[in-house]
């Protein structure tokens, strides 16, 4: 079958505008929900590697739950079947913060516990024997070695949780690929509009590879 | 009162291993005791016990005054001996994220509220007195090993202990490197400072040693000054151990 189509340019530039004003959303959704997410991560890693079951259990449990279910059912569930729990509704961009923060945090979690559980013993004994006390000891020795080693990571959860974003556009949140819908629905210039949401990610994806990258090169620098 | 550590019938387990078995032992003030004895012996765990790296099951220990319980027991006295004893280890444990002064200037500021000030001219003063005062700026990787452990020995002499503890400090060390932590080992014996050692180097124990310890699968089978020891072990273990690392 010969195709007629050509990429039309201009549709693709005269779409930008609007759908950047999916930006914002994307970007306020993804920082929002990582910076909890990294919060719950450091809380539930450092409580999965606990020596107290009651602890380590329900960390243990949050983590597989939230990193066995779609992150499209939690936003799901928190937007439509919350409500019905708490006796009103949810404001949408508050349920996807939500969800990236739950879903990131799992993974995070489990970031944490493998960057801390990849220190040197020796370096706590060490620690320890000057007279440091545990909690000393985690955040001035063990911590900061382990951060360093979970940035890779990290970054990766970041991409993985930006693009997550996308698919709040199911429960009305005017981020990228919604703006792109609405945008498509009045122009019928699929091809061209979902190109520029594609460039659009990848120019957010790309800077924050970028800017850890720095960070890291920073920390080897000193390490 | 110038015993500073006493340990009385003291029973630890790996499991269903029996690590050290009815130990008894006394440390006096000012005294360097060098622990001998085949890997796996349970020297190290020994001198761990005594720092509370290691708990152990059944017995007593008090370090300066510090009545530290068996596992289970009253461990509060813990951080009291910790800031009184220091250790050296094997793998030398440097902090890698930190620079050798900071190294040296982290306990004294966070155990003792030492000021920065003062922290890193006692950093500096220590870092001249074991050999290595140009290299205060630099990461622990990029010391070779001998200056990894002497900035290791100055690290634990910050926090000015009463007693140090050595686990193997040279085994992990290239041979050339040996004699700079034995040299840096041997003044501080000769400054006083109370010492219990773990080591493989018989020529050191000889030398510096008030008092050898032979320790045979979680027992002390043989104790006295080093010229007994080495020249005349009563205990045939003792013989064959010695005939076995004097060999060669």
């Amino acid at each position: 079958m010969d195709s007629q189509f050509q990429f039309d340019w201009q549709a693709a530039i005269n779409s930008i505008p609007y759908l950047a004003k999916g930006i914002p959303y994307t970007l306020m959704i993804s920082f929002g929900g990582l910076v909890i997410g990294f919060v719950l991560g450091i809380i539930f890693g450092l409580l999965s590697i606990n020596k107290k079951w009651y602890l380590r259990w329900p960390a243990t449990a949050y983590i597989e739950i939230f990193r066995g279910t779609p992150i499209l059912v939690q936003v799901l569930f928190i937007f439509y079947g919350l409500p019905d729990l708490i006796g009103g509704p949810i404001d949408p961009i508050t349920a996807g913060i939500a969800a990236i923060a739950l879903n990131s945090g799992a993974y995070i979690s489990e970031v944490v516990r493998g960057g801390v559980q990849s220190i040197d013993k020796g370096q706590s004994e060490a620690g320890l024997s000057l007279g440091l006390s545990r909690t000393q000891t985690f955040w001035s020795i063990i911590w900061p070695q382990a951060f360093r080693r979970m940035i890779p990571p990290l970054g990766n959860q970041g991409i993985v949780s930006i693009k997550d974003t996308s698919l709040f556009s199911v429960i009305g949140v005017g981020e990228l690929v919604r703006q792109g819908q609405v945008y498509i629905a009045n122009t019928f210039t699929a091809f061209e509009v979902y190109f520029v949401v594609a460039i659009m990610y990848l120019a957010i994806t790309l800077s924050l590879s970028l800017i850890l990258r720095l960070l890291e090169r920073r920390g080897v620098a000193s390490a | 009162m110038s015993q500073i550590v006493k340990i009385k019938g003291m029973n630890k387990y790996f499991g269903k291993l029996h690590v050290l078995k009815d130990i008894d032992l006394t440390v006096e003030q000012g005294e360097v005791v060098v622990i001998i004895g085949a890997s796996g012996s349970g020297k190290s765990t020994l001198i761990r016990c005594v720092n509370g790296l290691e708990e152990y099951e059944r017995g007593a220990l008090e370090v300066d005054g510090f009545g530290l319980a068996p596992k289970g027991g009253n461990q509060k006295s813990l951080a009291e001996i910790r800031k009184e004893v220091g250790m050296v280890f094997q793998q030398f444990n440097l902090f890698p994220h930190l620079t050798v002064r900071k190294n040296i200037m982290l306990a004294p500021m966070k155990v003792k509220n030492t000021s920065e000030v003062v922290a890193k001219a006692t950093a500096e003063r220590l870092l001249e007195r074991v050999g290595i005062g140009n290299q205060a700026d630099k990461f622990p990787t990029q010391l070779s090993g001998g200056q990894q452990q002497r900035v290791a020995i100055a690290r634990a002499l910050a926090m000015e202990p009463k007693l140090m503890l050595f686990d193997e400090p040279t085994s992990a060390l290239d041979p050339e490197m040996i004699g700079e932590v034995l040299d840096v080992m041997r003044e501080l014996a000769k400054e006083g400072m109370t010492m219990m050692v773990v080591t493989h180097e018989m020529g050191f124990a000889r030398e510096v040693a008030d008092r050898v310890i032979y320790i045979h699968e979680g027992q002390i089978v043989e104790e006295g000054k080093p010229d007994d020891v080495f020249d005349n072990p009563q205990n045939e273990r003792t013989q064959a151990f010695l005939s076995r690392v004097l060999a060669h």
